[in-house]
Formats: structure tokens, C-alpha cells, sequence
């Protein structure tokens, strides 16, 4: 696999999957755009990881639930490569309370950033993919958007909606050859899921038949290929990468 | 006029890959040029790229045919 000369912009780069993203399509020869809302401290990291893998790295903070400031980033990546070939949604956060407790705000903030954001950058970034003629987007969704968990009915509303945008899209834009698929991670090893009690991570595990909690790597991979010439005949699809939890 | 007709008639073969001399003004581009909903935004998308125009959905929705969309530059430049 091959991205050499491409250019991606990652939402939500600066630790977790989104860091991994980066890297992993840096290590196949695409610059990145290291998208981050407020961990600077990670982004700079991430794109040091990204240059010295002999590629170019552009860190831009936006809050992607803003269009304005979303607007300005993919101009500035434009700007500065002149091209936007790939586009990975991954900026995420999660509000968890049970539907009675859970705020208004908590429902909002989780949709804004997770699903709003996937828009406000999508549409963003189209316009350079419709010209080229050429486009990957990949949302990352979550196997909670297939099958629910209690305690995240925001988070899971979210990332099924990333499901349906995910299709809809696949067909807006197939005949322009840009390919829009979603990648929906199981129990992986982050930021987000640190705080899991043992017990909790014990219980999880025991449904998982390769046995072992997921690494941002496994998820970066799976981007990578859906990001490479290799899948492009593959669009509108859900890649569950999960070790089997969610057969 | 006949500038504005030219680079108009430019965008819209680059676009459909239509052949130049099918390009008139009464040419409908659903009809007479076979664009879909979609080429129909990429044209809107050039037209405001090329003349620096904010084309509002309203707007875009009356200009179906060549010299319509000719005149709606000349109105906005």
C-alpha cells in the first residue's frame, strides 16, 4: 500500500486513534493534518511522529463541531499542499450517563462534536475530492452504533447517525470515484476507555474472542486500507474491527 | 458579454464533458447537456469559484439553462 503524495487531514490527531491514523498514513507516505480542539501538548507530538517519517505535517486546532473554524483549516491545508485527497472523521468525545440523568448539554456537546463535526468537515473537504475527482472519507464510528450500551445513548445515537451519513454519502459521490466508508472500533486501549474499572474490563474481554483489548494500530490499519487505492471498490461499508466482540 | 459566455461555456464542458459547440444559450443542462443533480452543484460550485460569486440555493434552483446561468453572472459580477 501506497500513499505517497497524498494528503490527509485527521480530526482529533493529537492521542488515541486519531494519532494512530496520522502515523500509520504517514508511514505510507501521506502528509497530514493534524487536527486537534485542545490537547496541543499530544498534536505536537503527533506530528513529530509524522515528520520523522520523512513527511510533511500541518497541526491546526478547530473545534470541528464549528464550521467557521473547520472552514479555515481545510483552506490553510489547501493552502499549504494544494490538495485534500483523504478525510478521517475521528474527533470524538463521550458525555456516558443513563437517558434519565444525562443533560442536555451532555446530548448536545456528544452529537455536535462526534456526528456535526463529520459533516461540517466533510463538507468542507468535498470540494477539493469532487475536483480531483478522487476522495477517501472515513468516519469513525463504533461497534456501540451497531449494537448500543447503556449508559451511552448519546454516543451510540452519534455514531449510528455516522452509519446512515456514511451511506448516504457513498452514493452522493460514487460516480466522482470518492469512496466513503466507515471504520467502527470495538474495545480498544485509549484515553476513553482507561477509565473502566478491572472488573468492567474483565467482563468486556470475555467477549472478545481474539482475547485481548484492541490497539489504536488495529484501528489505524484498517483506516490505511480503506485510504489506499487497494479498497477502491469498496464504499458505504462498516469495518468492525472488534477481535469478533460483535458477531 | 461574449467574455463572460466563453468562460461560462469553458466550465461547463470541463464539467460535463460536453462537446463546445452543443454549449448555447437555450441548451438546458439537465435535458440538452445530460447533467445529474450533482453535476448541476459542481457547475453552481465553479460558476461562484471562477467569478467569486455566493450563489444562494434559491438562486441556483432558477438557472436550468446556459444563458441562464450567463445572465446570472452578468447580474452578480
Amino acid at each position: 500500500m501506497d500513499l505517497g503524495g497524498k494528503v490527509a487531514v485527521v480530526t482529533g490527531a493529537s492521542r488515541g486513534i486519531g494519532r494512530a491514523v496520522a502515523v500509520t498514513l504517514a508511514g505510507l507516505g501521506a502528509h497530514i493534518i493534524v487536527n486537534y480542539a485542545g490537547h496541543v501538548e499530544g498534536a505536537k507530538e503527533t506530528s513529530m511522529l509524522v515528520r520523522d517519517l520523512g513527511v510533511r505535517a500541518l497541526i491546526h486546532q478547530a473545534d470541528v463541531a464549528n464550521q467557521e473554524q473547520v472552514d479555515t483549516m481545510m483552506q490553510q491545508a489547501l493552502q499549504e499542499f494544494g490538495r485534500i485527497d483523504i478525510l478521517v472523521n475521528n474527533a470524538g468525545i463521550t458525555r456516558d450517563n443513563l437517558l434519565p440523568r444525562m443533560r442536555e448539554q451532555d446530548w448536545d456537546a456528544v452529537l455536535d462534536i462526534n456526528l456535526k463535526g463529520a459533516y461540517h468537515c466533510t463538507k468542507a473537504a468535498l470540494r477539493p475530492m469532487l475536483k480531483a475527482r478522487w476522495g477517501r472519507i472515513i468516519n469513525i464510528s463504533s461497534v456501540v452504533g451497531l449494537s448500543g450500551n447503556a449508559g451511552q445513548s448519546n454516543y451510540a445515537a452519534a455514531k449510528a447517525g455516522l452509519i446512515g451519513f456514511t451511506k448516504a454519502l457513498a452514493k452522493e459521490f460514487g460516480t466522482r470515484n470518492i469512496t466513503v466508508n466507515a471504520v467502527a472500533p470495538g474495545y480498544i486501549s485509549t484515553d476513553m476507555t482507561a477509565d473502566f474499572s478491572e472488573e468492567n474490563k474483565t467482563q468486556l474481554l470475555s467477549g472478545v474472542p481474539l482475547g485481548r483489548l484492541g490497539t489504536t494500530e488495529d484501528v489505524a490499519t484498517a483506516v490505511a486500507f480503506l485510504a489506499s487505492e487497494w479498497a477502491g471498490y469498496i464504499t458505504g461499508q462498516v469495518i468492525v474491527v472488534d477481535g469478533g466482540m460483535s458477531m | 458579454m461574449a467574455d463572460v459566455f466563453e468562460r461560462v461555456k469553458d466550465i461547463i464542458v470541463e464539467q460535463l464533458g460536453v462537446e463546445p459547440e452543443d454549449v448555447k444559450p437555450e441548451a438546458s443542462f439537465v435535458d440538452d447537456l445530460g447533467a445529474d443533480s450533482l453535476d448541476i452543484v459542481e457547475l453552481v460550485m465553479a460558476l461562484e469559484e471562477t467569478f467569486d460569486l455566493q450563489i444562494p440555493d434559491e438562486d441556483a434552483e432558477k438557472i436550468h439553462k446556459v444563458g441562464e446561468a450567463v445572465q446570472y453572472v452578468l447580474d452578480h459580477q
